[in-house]
């Protein structure tokens, strides 16, 4: 009606000049060039890290070094079987603990999952579970490790130190990421299947073990994978909880045992040893570092395989679902 | 009982009476068993800080002259009280973590922005790999590389930034060499967060409403004007509470620091000197073995502190993320 009356806004003011679009386009060029350069940055350190890991750890690597352990090994002087020492009693105290921390935590772990998603979803008691769970995610592994070690002290008598302690510390570490996967995996179970259960007369602990975990199964064990991947290369915890031996120790449950972690930490503050000038060629004075590499690049061969191993059931799950 | 399980156990034919007896017993078992292990996340956090305080109580309840003792031999002669041993310590944690934060955050954003603005489809999933990967490295790696590799590589940088810095009190020189420094134990710490910084803030930029970024390409913004505009107010509070966690973690982080840092027991701010600050975690890690009994208690009473400082900065990061409309 009355158009003519309105202010003619002046749109000449909003006309974008050359310089401004030029100045505009150039900003975003900088940008773009900026967050590319820090992704550059930051690949700087990984492969730095995985390249001197297998340049230096592959020098040690051999089959000796994964069949011996460190019995007998004296200075930088050759053992009798040819080699320089080895982590055969890491990698079993490492495989022995972390079975260890599994065998308590994946039960804890997806029983309560199972209570948070199917018992208790959307419950007061259920949000304060979920929100400890996701605290409790971030206990540092020291923490985790002083827990561990008082809880034995006090129970068992001080001075006590095996791997079982190491698993108990790994499993507080372990638990909140195993709920944490198996509540998401949970989730994702359609409620269709759970009703067509009931709906056949089904009770709720046979629909939740026939049903429902089985269709989230492969999500679970992939979430189990990573935990452990997670865990395995744990050290602080177990420094002061399974303690450190050269020799190889089979029982869980006594004695002190060597992982990998640790094993890789001890040679390292080795650094060296010293050579008499009567040791011959044999003597090796840098073998601490480059056993502590050889055993780091061990320990990333474990932790990536288990990751790839975790992403591909992952993978082959989600390829299932669709 | 929920009503879902009675609804369930109505359909059950009366012809089954007595299994479904036996049934329902099974069921009742099954909750049961659910809900204790739910309840034993409460007990388990319940008993670290029980069997924590237990095992720390001798060094606050034992004769003063023993326990001031035991602080002076820990600290080399600086501390006599409990507060003045954790006191350095805390600021030392605080310190290296803040440090460590301040320089992942900008670069673990970026790396995010790149993943999910710039890169092409194809690179995306193997670059998720790549930041997975990162993560999933132990920490005792970084400790060895970042000993053995970078503080070596990076003398050259300090001792630059000393010299031409060093008029800002925080660079202020000389350069330590080795530099097993503060600033080292900082630059290992932040690229050991830099994953999980990236890995959620990813995520949350991955969500920015499609249409939102369409509209603002449409009114002809340039990309990054898009991405200002719509990604990042979108993923504010995610990238808070990401950093949140990321400072949790690198405050309880104890192996690489404790290969790295050369330990002090001070307040100060002088970031290139060494021996200068210490961690609480790597504290622990490093006076453990030949600590006695009372100087385990007054350890483990410095743990209590850090899982104090450490819930309650996971606690906020939590809170921010349930507030945030992002997730």
């Amino acid at each position: 009606m009355a158009v003519s009356e309105r202010p003619t806004p002046d749109f000449s003011k909003f006309k974008s000049s050359e310089a401004l679009l030029k100045q505009r386009e150039w900003k975003s060029r900088i940008m773009a060039g900026i967050i590319g350069l820090a992704f550059v940055i930051a690949m700087i350190p990984l492969i730095s890290l995985l390249w001197t890991t297998i340049a230096r750890g592959v020098k040690r690597l051999n089959l000796n070094f994964l069949a011996y352990n460190m019995s007998g090994v004296i200075g930088g002087m050759p053992t009798p079987t040819g080699g320089h020492g080895g982590i055969e009693h890491a990698i079993i105290g490492t495989l022995e603990v972390t079975l260890g921390a599994m065998l308590i935590s994946v039960p804890v772990g997806l029983m309560c999952a199972i209570y948070l998603t199917e018992y208790a979803r959307g419950s007061k008691f259920a949000k304060a579970i979920s929100l400890l769970v996701n605290v409790m995610s971030g206990i540092p592994s020291i923490v985790a490790g002083l827990f561990a070690f008082s809880l034995f002290a006090i129970l068992m008598g001080p001075g006590v130190s095996n791997g079982f302690e190491g698993s108990v510390a790994l499993s507080i570490l372990m638990i909140p990421t195993v709920v944490n996967s198996s509540v998401e995996m949970l989730r994702i179970v359609p409620d269709d299947l759970r009703e067509a259960s009931y709906a056949l007369g089904v009770t709720k602990s046979r629909t939740i073990v026939k049903v429902v975990l089985r269709t989230a199964l492969p999500g679970i064990v992939s979430g189990v994978i990573l935990a452990i991947a997670r865990v395995i290369g744990e050290t602080a915890p177990l420094l002061m909880t399974a303690g450190f031996i050269v020799t190889t120790n089979w029982n869980l449950f006594s004695g002190q045992m060597t992982t990998l972690p640790v094993f890789v930490y001890q040679e390292y503050s080795k650094m060296s040893v010293t050579c008499p000038p009567t040791a011959g060629p044999g003597c090796v004075a840098s073998i601490p570092s480059e056993r502590s590499w050889a055993a780091a690049l061990v320990l990333i061969a474990i932790v990536l395989v288990l990751n790839l191993v975790g992403r591909l059931v992952q993978h082959l799950f989600s390829v299932e679902t669709k | 009982m929920t009503s879902k399980d009675g609804g369930a156990r109505g359909v059950a034919p009366v012809a089954f009476a007595g299994a479904k007896t036996s049934r329902h017993g099974q069921d009742k078992i099954f909750h049961a068993v659910a809900l204790c292990c739910g309840a034993l996340i409460l007990v388990a956090l319940g008993a670290v800080v029980l069997f924590l305080l237990l095992r720390a109580w001798p060094i606050f309840a034992g004769p003063h002259a023993q326990t001031s003792a035991v602080f002076a031999s820990l600290s080399g002669g600086k501390a006599h009280g409990f507060w003045q041993y954790v006191g350095p310590l805390v600021f030392g944690t605080v310190v290296i973590a803040a440090l460590a934060l301040a320089i992942a955050f900008f670069v673990a954003v970026g790396v995010a922005l790149f993943i999910t603005f710039y890169a092409r489809k194809r690179i995306q999933t193997i670059l998720n790999y790549v930041v997975d990967l990162l993560a999933a490295i132990p920490s005792v790696i970084y400790g060895l590389w970042g000993a053995l590799v970078l503080v070596p590589a990076t003398y050259p940088f300090w001792n630059w930034v000393s010299v031409h810095l060093g008029w800002i009190p925080l660079f202020a020189g000389p350069a330590a060499n080795p530099p097993r420094t503060v600033a080292s134990a900082a630059v290992i710490l932040a690229i050991m967060i830099m994953p999980i910084i990236t890995s959620m803030t990813r995520d949350i930029f991955a969500a920015t409403p499609r249409l939102n970024q369409e509209a603002a390409l449409a009114l002809g913004a340039t990309k990054w004007e898009m991405i200002k505009l719509t990604a990042l107010p979108f993923a504010k509070s995610g990238m808070v509470s990401a950093s949140m966690l990321a400072l949790g973690r690198a405050l309880g982080e104890t192996m690489a620091v404790m290969m790295v840092l050369s330990p002090g027991m001070t307040y100060s701010w002088h970031w290139l000197q060494a021996s200068k600050s210490q961690t609480i975690a790597a504290n622990i890690a490093a006076q453990y073995p030949e600590a006695d009994s009372l100087g385990v208690s007054a350890l483990i009473a410095t743990g209590l502190v850090l899982f104090v400082i450490t819930f309650v900065v996971n606690l906020l990061a939590r809170r921010i993320t349930r507030k945030g409309g992002a997730r």
